[in-house]
């Protein structure tokens, strides 16, 4: 049959007419309509969305939007604090003596044998929709006894079709406690919480041969459901950071129903296991996981009424945070992660508005960012042109370059070992060291404490006065001529070590193997020369690295410490004795231990805020300073981009679950994706010419060559 | 025939056990059951007692290669070796370290993997078929030089050059395409233009001057010379009897990689964001996850094997003076 050419022409017309080719590179297939949707990325698999497991950032970005414990951070407020989340207040915190009589608040640490943490839960609150929960008309569940005949063929969670809710109650939470105790869990703080929670060790032995699922009914001792909407957790003595652990997802709810329904036989095989598909209350739902790609969070259909904050700090009105003051959250609909592992295609589809926030990576930081006269940074003239945000922020964490106090050069409590580690403080510029190596993305850290948790102090009172002078209302760091003469008075002058008569040689252990770590290293040993001394770098992969800390065989590293929560405590007990790596694996990998500082922290770590603690915190601060079993390095600074279409946007660092607040003027982004991404054709029309152009004598030669053949 | 085939499969079992072995034995030279315990526990509260429930959990608790302290058969049977390795010869390749179902992981990854390397090839063979024979076709003339002198060029840059290229100039600069990602089924394919694009590109100068050799062969022999005193004109000559000869050597050598596609392209997957079988073993490696690394290791292996074995048997289909006994 023959086709009319007319009608082929009509059909090229209808197919070109009807393809859309203003955004060619769009990473994104299907229409977006109406709803608001959040494109990010992630550039790590994701290994765990199990509460009771997952401990990493990547792992929160997920569930923290999924689960809810009782409490979490207010988004606005500063310094950080505490507010219900599926709580409807804050606990009711009861301190008991040795037969479990109740105490007054005043009373004596040392009378306090229990403290008790009652925690009321909202009525109301339902799990988002899942198969777990799902029932048939007799009220039985649904998916409870699947046949190996029904798992056999389900590729995802999704392929089961009907789904459930049910109402949060407190038992959810006991139940999440004991599996945070099942040694089958492989909780990571499991072997922390054993120390608090009461009867936590023993549920832990108890249950030792039980599947997740058979521990329901088992009682914890320490922890009870006083009622469907109140429960009750017991911890050894008085803990007061125990708080802030209750806003963590370990603490988040869960219902008996999901491990029964996960603890099927065929189940794990499939991959449709509680660490893959999680099942919360909170404003989203995992719609897809796919680690490999991409995953799909939506909002969940149930959440609870949850409103923006309507109060904050002083200037957020201004910045208009609290424009959407009272109004009901999430304001996404739905939330996009795509896997993205290289910085170069992450950077360019965040220029062309695919992805909505970005962080800066090294090699498009000059791109990015420039440094204004004063020191400071602002964008880049291109970035200002695109209306894109930057967002800056001083990290709860900290670098440090640990001595390990057992070395008998650099460590000990002795006058030499002091003198010797201080002088070094002083040669380790670390200003240079961020400024080279970090793009300016960090502060020299002065102490333990990094900004923005209790206890740090600005200003003169708070550097370090055994590296730095406060001079012209700065800190400075000490001219290297001090710490030479501290290097005399340790009795290694000029660096000379008085055993060898040669250069004093220390040793630096490092993980850094790679050739692009050389820089940093040879800056190392340039510091370490200004002192005379011959800095040895012994480097090494990460494992046989764990092992020497373990063992106490290095003597200089770089480490660092990222806050669980916003308090001192979790920063000083680095250097708590108590906690020395080698003598009780603890993660004081210094192996530091002073009765003073321990006897203060001890003191220090039960208290509430006030001024008393304060001082305290100062003097720990200036026992730190002085030991030096650490050069304080630095704390990182966090840089990110945010397009113009991003909004309510506070840099928070201990919440997780900032998605809710997140809200984007979608019809901006549609413009300025049109507008960014129409693509360019020409080259193309010109490379067909060229290809054709040199054709010509291909075939021009051709010809000869068939005509000779032919001859 | 038959007889052969059952042969070297049987072959392939020392070679395979072997093979399990030495990925055993270097793995575990560098990293220890410990080391892997403390790697998925993460950095921090991580004690004696975690990593010792670690191991349990994880059948990482028993010696390596010998248990002395167990009785009879027991002594090989309850070790890491034996307990982790039988299953993979039933291509069970069990809970990889961080809890997923590596059977699952593969099924799901080897497509993506494959979408990616077909095309490559295919296209990839056309492009480097024809740019050879062009240059087969203009022998001695100054347009062969230009086409040896950019086989060189081409081959002399680094792979990353043209993916880093390719991403700069098609995907940002003329914005054809997008950069990295990758979707289901025909929504793929606009993923796909760029990497095969540039996984074409790259192989063009060693492909084409491998191709051109073979061809250089053949024109000299007899037969070229009949077919030419026949008054076949040379395009005659080099598509009707050249090639056909020619893609005996093409064609084992091809066969014996295509098994091997499944395995997926470490760099281009890692790049393009194609959540492919190569990503994955690196992923593993890195997170020093064995069981994923040792069964891409031993699947890789397999492979291999039926490769050798499919390019035997495609010997005996194009060449019929090949027998296999």
């Amino acid at each position: 049959m023959k086709i009319p050419t007319c009608k082929v022409l009509l059909l090229l017309t209808v197919i070109l007419t009807a393809c859309d080719v203003s955004q060619l590179n769009n990473p994104y297939t299907g229409d977006e309509g109406k709803r608001s949707i959040l494109y990010q990325s992630f550039s790590e698999r994701p290994k765990h969305f199990d509460p009771a497991v997952a401990y990493s950032e990547n792992e929160y970005a997920f569930i923290a939007q999924i689960y809810e414990p009782p409490f979490q951070y207010h988004y606005l407020k500063r310094p950080y604090q505490l507010t219900p989340l599926a709580a409807t207040k804050m606990p009711e915190i009861i301190y008991l003596n040795k037969q479990g009589e109740k105490l007054g608040e005043e009373a004596k640490d040392s009378d306090i044998v229990y403290t008790d943490y009652v925690i009321d839960i909202q009525p109301g609150i339902q799990y988002q929709p899942h198969p777990a929960l799902a029932k048939n008309s007799q009220g039985e569940y649904l998916y409870h006894h699947l046949t190996q005949a029904q798992i056999r063929p389900l590729k995802t969670l999704n392929d089961l079709k009907s789904t459930g809710s049910r109402e949060l109650t407190a038992e959810d939470y006991v139940h999440q406690i004991k599996r945070l105790a099942h040694p089958k869990m492989q909780s990571p703080i499991a072997e922390v919480m054993k120390n608090y929670i009461v009867g936590f060790e023993e549920f832990s032995k108890q249950v030792a041969d039980k599947q997740k699922h058979e521990i329901k009914n088992i009682p914890m001792s320490g922890v009870e459901a006083i009622n469907r909407y109140q429960y009750r957790i017991r911890i050894k003595g008085k803990y007061p950071q125990f708080i802030y652990w209750l806003a963590m997802t370990f603490f988040s709810p869960m219902p008996w129903e999901a491990d029964v329904f996960y603890d099927q036989a065929g189940m794990s095989d499939k991959n449709i296991t509680l660490d893959w598909f999680p099942i919360g209350t909170g404003p989203y739902l995992l719609a897809e996981n796919n680690p490999n790609r991409r995953m799909i969070l939506l909002k969940n259909p149930l959440f609870h009424l949850e409103r923006y904050p309507s109060e904050g700090e002083p200037e957020d009105k201004q910045n208009g945070l609290l424009t959407d003051a009272g109004k009901q959250l999430p304001f996404i609909d739905k939330v996009v992660f795509m896997l993205e592992k290289e910085t170069i295609p992450y950077w360019t589809k965040f220029l062309q508005g695919y992805y909505d926030a970005s962080g800066i990576a090294s090699d498009s930081f000059d791109q990015a960012i420039q440094f204004t006269g004063s020191g400071g940074v602002a964008l880049t003239d291109s970035m200002k042109k695109r209306g894109i945000q930057l967002q800056t922020q001083v990290e709860t964490s900290i670098f440090y370059m640990g001595f390990n106090m057992l070395d008998p050069t650099v460590g000990g409590n002795s006058e030499r070992g002091r003198k010797l580690r201080q002088a070094i403080a002083i040669a380790v510029d670390y200003e240079e060291y961020i400024s080279i190596f970090r793009n300016g993305r960090g502060v020299a850290a002065q102490g333990v404490i990094p900004p923005g948790i209790y206890g740090y102090a600005e200003g003169k009172d708070g550097i370090n006065p055994y590296s730095y002078d406060w001079i012209n209302d700065k800190a400075r760091r000490k001219k290297i001529e001090a710490a030479r003469q501290l290097m005399a008075e340790a009795g290694y002058p000029y660096g000379i070590d008085p055993k060898t008569k040669e250069a004093l040689i220390l040793y630096f252990d490092t993980t850094s193997v790679s050739i692009d770590d050389r820089p940093t290293m040879n800056w190392y040993r340039k510091q370490f020369e200004k002192l005379g001394i011959k800095l040895v770098i012994r480097a090494t992969d990460y494992n046989r690295f764990q092992e020497k800390m373990r063992a106490g065989n290095e003597q200089i590293f770089v480490w660092g410490w990222n806050v669980d929560y916003p308090d001192p405590e979790n920063l000083f007990f680095l250097l708590y004795g108590a906690n020395s790596k080698v003598k009780h694996g603890g993660e004081n990998a210094v192996n530091y231990e002073n009765p003073e500082f321990d006897r203060l922290f001890e003191q220090m770590r039960n208290m509430d805020d006030g001024e008393q603690r304060y001082q305290i915190i100062q003097q720990l601060q200036e026992i730190a300073r002085h030991d030096a079993p650490w050069i304080f390095g630095f704390n990182p600074k966090n840089f990110s981009l945010f397009h113009s279409w991003y909004s309510n946007l506070k840099p928070n660092l201990m919440a997780n679950n900032r998605l809710k607040y997140t809200r984007i003027d979608t019809s901006a982004r549609t413009e300025k994706r049109l507008a960014w991404n129409y693509p360019i054709f020409w080259p193309l029309a010109l490379a067909a010419l060229l290809f054709v152009l040199m054709l010509i004598p291909a075939i021009r030669a051709y010809r000869r060559r068939a005509r000779e053949t032919l001859q | 025939m038959i007889h052969y085939i059952i042969r070297r499969f049987l072959y392939a079992f020392p070679l395979l056990m072997g093979v399990n072995i030495l990925t055993f034995v270097l793995f575990f030279i560098v990293n220890s059951p410990d080391d892997m315990a403390r790697m998925q526990l993460g950095q921090k509260h991580v004690t004696e007692q975690a990593v010792s429930n670690w191991k349990q959990q994880h059948g990482y608790d028993e010696p390596l290669l010998w248990n002395a302290n167990a009785q009879g058969k027991e002594k090989i049977t309850r070790t890491i070796f034996y307990q982790k390795s039988v299953g993979l010869f039933l291509f069970r390749f069990g809970v990889s370290d961080s809890g997923r179902n590596i059977g699952a992981d593969i099924q799901e990854r080897m497509w993506p993997s494959l979408a990616l390397a077909l095309p490559t090839l295919c296209v990839g063979l056309l492009v480097d078929i024809s740019f050879a024979l062009m240059m087969v076709l203009f022998r001695g003339s100054y347009l062969e030089h230009a086409g040896i002198v950019l086989c060189v060029i081409l081959m002399s840059i680094s792979s990353l050059f043209y993916i880093i290229g390719g991403q700069f100039f098609i995907a940002k600069l003329l914005r054809l395409v997008p950069i990295s990602g990758y979707d289901d089924g025909l929504a793929a394919i606009k993923f796909l233009i760029l990497p095969v694009l540039i996984g074409v590109f790259s192989g063009v100068g060693s492909g084409a001057r491998w191709y051109r050799t073979l061809f250089l062969e053949e024109v000299e022999k007899d037969y070229v010379r009949t077919a030419r005193a026949k008054g076949l004109t040379e395009t005659q000559t080099l598509f009707r009897h050249v090639l056909r000869n020619a893609l005996i050597p093409i064609l084992t050598g091809v066969v014996v990689i295509l098994p091997l596609l499944f395995m997926g392209s470490l760099i281009m997957e890692s790049f393009f964001s194609i959540p492919g079988l190569g990503s994955y073993t690196i992923d593993a490696i890195n997170s020093q996850d064995f069981a994923i690394v040792r069964a891409m290791v031993f699947l890789g292996s397999v492979l291999y094997v039926i490769g050798l074995l499919l390019t035997d048997i495609s010997y005996t289909l194009v060449d019929p003076r090949v027998r296999l006994s």
